[in-house]
């Protein structure tokens, strides 16, 4: 089970590595959205793939009275999640900004804050 | 272990049943002030009135926590608070050592400052879209990078001020921020994601998040576990947000977008997170892989200093040239993070809090010329010495103290940089830190040459700025840069206990887990 996993994560990371070389914004953002989830199933791997209970403890036990899955990953995966999809929300909203205002989706075409050719600072005066 | 039920359980094994002391809340208090001021800032968003005497208020509520966290850390060593009761490793700890508690107590002096001179500089329309909750929420991330012990709790906070950081990068909407704003966006989120990768895969390795478990557990693992793995993506990752060459780039393209003040804060605190996490990675958890890493990250760090200040050189707008020189610091602090000793380590932690003070009076400075000359370009800034001599006072003091040429505090941790290179039998490496001195010294010299000493070359513009509340901030400012410079022996003792918090790791792990100091 953890040979598919890992072959499918990576998967993952070359596909996403693919795209996020693009030039288009668009691209390197569809990229950065399955490198997050490259990443969400790494931790999952690295956590062990294991068939066992819930970490639910039994009614009038102290602890639990057999091997249970392990639920930290899933915790550390969740908060992930939360995190890039927010993150990538906020960055699907930027580039349709930046697409809007500046006309272009392509990195290239991008240079208003680095404008091409400026003047050198002054050599005296 | 069937228990019958109402039977009393002993949780002392598992849980904290002590009642929280003063010192748990000295420990969450520069995380905790920020985040309620920031929460209570957003209920009374349309009082934009009410924002920067909240937000003050609440960044010196933090400094002062932050001044007796340091002072208790100093008087007797570090500080664990454990969240939610569950003992380490189990609840994510915040352990302040003397290295977290006194950049935070420096990160949150700059903010204090900031918060200051954002209230001539930010508008009621910069605070209705949230500039002081950003900026607050922004300050609880660094604060929370700097004093938790665990490392996914690290990530997230990573987290917590980055997206606060993108919020108040694009405040104002300009054309050149959009464009700004997604480069670093986009390098940032993917630096953050390689940060995670290297977690999960740390965890499959480790079991475990708390950074005191993982340095005690990775003696015993370092036969089989691929521990070189991780450093070189911490590395990575962490060079990305400090912002060292090869992967600076998003620096240059989005620091002289935003409003200056913003520009400030980031200028002088956010680098210096990423170089944090690298000190408390590669030099606690990673001894024997950075000394392996070494040869790697000194020549990161001499062409992180070299191109940095080249590409200072070439630059017209002042705020891009101070984005370059904030490239170039960072080379300096890799310095010492390459060569690993007390010593070096010792001048890259002071070098780092009198970068933060320096690099946003820079941009401060900077803001203030623009509003006496009415620009940011260097081919139209001229003539502030006459009409303005005070700035051309600050614009002395801080462009020596930049280069790090007497009587400001850069001097002195480039002396321990430079003696410790040489000592550790790496003469190329000081000669790198000195060429980059010498070349901060011509290209800040040019700007002042050119913005302070040069007659006026374009008209006044119509309505000068009032400067006076730029005074007070610079004023603020340039003191500790003074002092450092003139009486640096507390700042070096501070410095050295914060670089022997981190190569002693045996203490660190005591404090976390006192159970095993005692065995």
């Amino acid at each position: 089970m953890e040979t598919i996993l890992a072959a499918t994560v990576a998967v993952f990371f070359a596909v996403s590595i693919y795209l996020m070389l693009s030039k288009h914004i668009i691209r390197i953002l569809l990229g950065v959205s399955i490198f997050s989830n490259a990443v969400n199933l790494t931790i999952f791997t690295a956590g062990r793939v294991v068939r066992e209970v819930p970490p639910i403890i039994p009614e009038g036990l102290d602890i639990p009275d057999r091997v249970t899955a392990n639920p930290l990953p899933q915790a550390l995966i969740l908060t992930a999640i939360v995190i890039s999809f927010s993150i990538f929300a906020f960055l699907l909203v930027l580039a349709f900004r930046a697409y809007q205002e500046l006309g272009t989706d392509d990195t290239d075409g991008m240079r208003v804050a680095e404008p091409e050719g400026e003047d050198l600072p002054p050599l005296g005066y | 272990m069937a228990i019958e039920p109402g039977q009393a359980v002993d949780l002392s094994g598992a849980m904290v049943l002590a009642p929280a002391t003063p010192a748990d809340w000295l420990v969450v208090g520069p995380v905790a002030i920020p985040i309620v001021t920031g929460a209570i800032l957003l209920m009374v968003r349309h009082e934009t009135r009410l924002h920067a005497g909240l937000a003050v208020a609440g960044l010196l509520a933090a400094l002062l926590c932050n001044i007796g966290l340091l002072a208790r850390v100093l008087d007797q060593g570090p500080l664990v608070m454990t969240m939610g009761r569950w003992l380490p490793p189990f609840g994510i700890s915040f352990a302040a050592d003397a290295l977290g508690a006194s950049l935070a107590l420096v990160a949150t002096l700059v903010a204090v400052v900031c918060a200051l001179f954002a209230t001539a500089d930010i508008g009621a329309v910069g605070r209705r879209y949230g500039f002081y909750p950003f900026m607050m929420l922004m300050m609880a991330g660094v604060s929370g990078s700097f004093l938790t012990g665990d490392i996914f709790n690290l990530y997230v906070w990573f987290e917590v001020f980055l997206i606060s950081s993108f919020g108040l990068l694009v405040l104002g909407s300009q054309h050149k921020q959009l464009d700004g704003a997604t480069k670093y966006a986009i390098l940032n989120l993917v630096g953050t994601t390689l940060f995670l990768t290297a977690t999960a895969l740390l965890y499959g390795t480790f079991g475990t998040l708390n950074m005191a478990d993982i340095a005690r557990k990775a003696d015993g693992l370092r036969e089989n576990a691929p521990l070189t793995t991780l450093a070189v993506l911490y590395l990575l990752a962490f060079g990305m947000k400090a912002a060292a060459f090869p992967v600076n780039f998003w620096l240059p393209a989005s620091y002289h977008t935003p409003r200056i003040v913003t520009a400030a804060l980031f200028g002088g605190v956010l680098t210096k997170v990423g170089v944090y996490a690298l000190l408390r990675t590669l030099v606690m958890l990673f001894p024997p892989e950075l000394e392996l890493l070494s040869g790697l990250i000194a020549w990161v760090a001499a062409a992180t200093m070299v191109i940095g200040i080249m590409g200072a050189l070439a630059q017209t707008d002042l705020r891009r040239v101070l984005g370059f020189v904030v490239i170039s610091g960072v080379g300096v602090m890799l310095a010492g993070l390459a060569l690993g000793t007390s010593e070096g380590l010792t001048g890259t932690i002071f070098y780092a809090f009198h970068s933060m003070i320096v690099m946003t009076a820079l941009y401060l400075l900077a803001g203030v010329m623009n509003g006496l000359g009415g620009s940011y370009s260097l081919s139209k800034l001229s003539g502030l010495y006459t009409s303005n001599p005070l700035v051309a006072a600050f614009a002395l003091l801080l462009m020596l103290a930049v280069a790090g040429l007497p009587p400001a505090s850069g001097l002195w941790p480039k002396v321990m940089l430079v003696r410790a290179s040489l000592d550790s039998g790496q003469p190329w490496l000081a000669f790198a830190i000195l060429a980059t001195g010498f070349l901060t010294t011509l290209a800040l010299g040019r700007v002042f040459i050119l913005a302070v000493w040069r007659p006026r070359v374009a008209a006044d513009p119509e309505a000068p700025a009032s400067p006076y509340l730029g005074y007070v901030a610079l004023a603020a400012l340039s003191l500790p840069v003074v002092v450092m410079g003139l009486y640096p022996d507390p700042v070096i003792s501070v410095a050295e206990r914060a670089a022997n918090a981190i190569l002693d790791a045996p203490a660190y792990i005591g404090t976390v887990f006192p159970e095993e100091a005692a065995q």
